[in-house]
């Protein structure tokens, strides 16, 4: 068994609006916070992984080098859709765990502000003469003609697609999770976007793709996460100090598709979240009613309510009457998405997957202000890039601060 | 006038249907050519014809697309008879009091356009049924 690896730094950037910050500057206020935040610096760093989708370079993690530190470490460009953070961090974990480095570190980074609609690229202009093209003999852009591609529609259709198959999914339900997060979202002085909303201005607010209105989808932002991640062996000869904010993975796991048939056509989110999730609690040795909070990737109100039960936090089918009973608000008994959610703390795509870990570790750490859920001492945090890539990673509280207390 | 369907599984004639290849080994199927079956990795496919009628699995109705999409529309996913396909819902009006999960429907056809040469483009969409 390969050894423990540790979070031992950790940071992310207000996500909103950074228009006199590029994305190196973002990356690289993210990447020193982080290992400002471990003690180190960037010559103890072994391993680099850096995920960037809208750098426009497949070398973004070399250009950050040259903006922070070039020792010449290895660096690996990652790409995983909205799982791209969560990817580089696995990257990072895997080269400690394979005993290649005893420092990571891990950095996503995304300016999308003013992007609007993302997911769909427009209809060409019809040609002169149709011409079969593509795999399926297209003779025009079928986006719009044969069902849709914008990313609201969607997972519209995938929280749909749980009510056809459970029932009791209605508006006003999705509606009322996009409530809890844009409430959480008022204590996270980080979120793009911290104002409550009612459930009557939730639902009466632009209509994207029903039954997602606009609050109810993820914002689009600018922003950046970076964590600095190290081996056990290498932790134990570190200070008290580093030891006792240092955040075990317990589990780090990434999955993609296996085949369904139904993910052929609409994108598959739940088997691959499954996988990921199981795999996920036993590697850690917890299960799902072991964790203090949750932050899931509610990249649509229709996509959280799927995802309670992907993560087990219900029985098979329950997922409505979960939410229901308030379990899902930061005073119920699994708080998901304390941060506000990709909802209203925003969703730079490539920040989001260490970002979501950040929230996590702040709990854990006793470090989260006036959201802190107290006593927290297990979470989980969960993405998906579709295609599809599922991260999750569980993280604990560190031993040394109860030993140590 | 000559037609041309908007996709290579759409069959046109008196009696519209679609086609879809199924894997010779494990039944799995596909619209357009794979390389291999995702499911087995076998190649040998033939193809098989979908039923025309099926119920609503999912949908959502888009009311804001990328530019040159007409909104509001009702994309879906239609079971048909086990084959799940992908296609919009039309001859219907696009709101949740008339569209519903589980209703019932079945293949037409939408025309798309017509090109230089008088070819007019026909693609597919499920209308109640």
């Amino acid at each position: 068994m390969a050894e423990d690896v540790w979070i031992l730094g950790i940071s992310m950037t207000k996500f909103g609006k950074h228009p006199n910050e590029d994305n190196l500057d973002l990356a690289s206020r993210a990447a020193l916070d982080a290992l400002a935040d471990a003690g180190i610096g960037m010559k103890d760093v072994g391993v680099l992984a850096t995920g960037c989708l809208t750098a426009g370079s497949s070398a973004f993690g070399q250009l950050l080098q040259k903006q922070i530190g070039q020792t010449g470490i290895p660096v690996f460009n990652v790409a995983n859709a909205c799982a791209t953070g969560a990817t580089a961090l696995r990257v990072a974990t895997m080269a400690i765990k394979a005993g290649e480095a005893d420092y990571g570190l891990a950095v996503g980074v995304e300016k999308l502000s003013g992007m609007g609609l993302l997911g769909a690229q427009g209809r060409p202009a019809a040609s002169d003469t149709w011409t079969p093209e593509g795999r399926v003999g297209a003779v025009a852009a079928l986006d719009g003609r044969v069902g849709t591609e914008n990313m609201p529609g969607v997972f519209a259709q995938i929280g749909l697609e749980y009510g056809q198959k459970y029932g009791n999914v209605s508006f006003e339900l999705f509606a009322r999770i996009s409530e809890k997060n844009h409430a959480h979202s008022t204590l996270n002085p980080l979120a793009a976007y911290s104002r409550r909303f009612t459930l009557e201005e939730i639902m009466n607010d632009v209509m994207i793709a029903y039954p997602n209105t606009r609050p109810m989808c993820s914002a689009n932002c600018d922003g950046a996460a970076a964590a600095v991640v190290v081996s056990d062996a290498v932790l134990k000869t570190l200070s008290l100090a580093q030891r006792a904010r240092a955040i075990k993975v317990s589990a780090s796991i990434l999955t993609s598709d296996p085949w369904q048939e139904a993910c052929q056509v609409l994108p598959d989110v739940n088997t691959l979240t499954r996988a990921a999730a199981e795999q996920a609690y036993e590697q850690a040795g917890v299960g799902p009613g072991d964790l203090d909070l949750v932050e899931l990737h509610d990249c649509f109100a229709t996509a959280e309510l799927v995802h309670y039960d992907n993560l087990k936090l219900c029985e098979p089918g329950g997922a409505v009457d979960l939410f229901n009973s308030g379990a899902t608000w930061r005073d119920g008994k699994t708080p998901v998405n304390v941060s506000g959610g990709l909802e209203s703390k925003g969703h730079p795509i490539a920040a989001t997957g260490i970002a979501n870990i950040w929230e996590i570790c702040q709990h854990l750490r006793g470090e989260a202000g006036q959201r802190q859920i107290p006593g927290a001492r297990v979470g989980l945090a969960h993405v998906i890039g579709l295609g599809s890539a599922c991260g999750v990673h569980i993280l604990s509280k560190p031993y040394v601060r109860c030993s140590s207390a | 006038m000559a037609q041309i369907p908007l996709v290579d599984y759409l069959v046109l004639g008196d009696d519209p249907y679609l086609v879809a290849q199924e894997c010779e080994d494990c039944q799995a199927r596909y619209f357009g050519r794979r390389s291999a079956c995702a499911s087995c990795s076998g190649t040998s496919f033939r193809a098989v014809t979908v039923p025309r009628e099926g119920t609503v699995h999912t949908f959502t109705i888009v009311s804001l697309a990328a530019p040159g999409i007409p909104v509001p529309f009702v994309a879906a996913v239609v079971d048909c008879g086990g084959t799940v396909v992908r296609g919009n819902l039309v001859n219907v009006e696009p709101d949740p009091q008339h569209v519903t999960l589980g209703m019932k429907v079945r293949l037409t056809t939408v025309p798309v356009g017509t090109d230089a040469a008088g070819t007019l483009a026909v693609g597919y969409g499920f209308e109640p049924a």
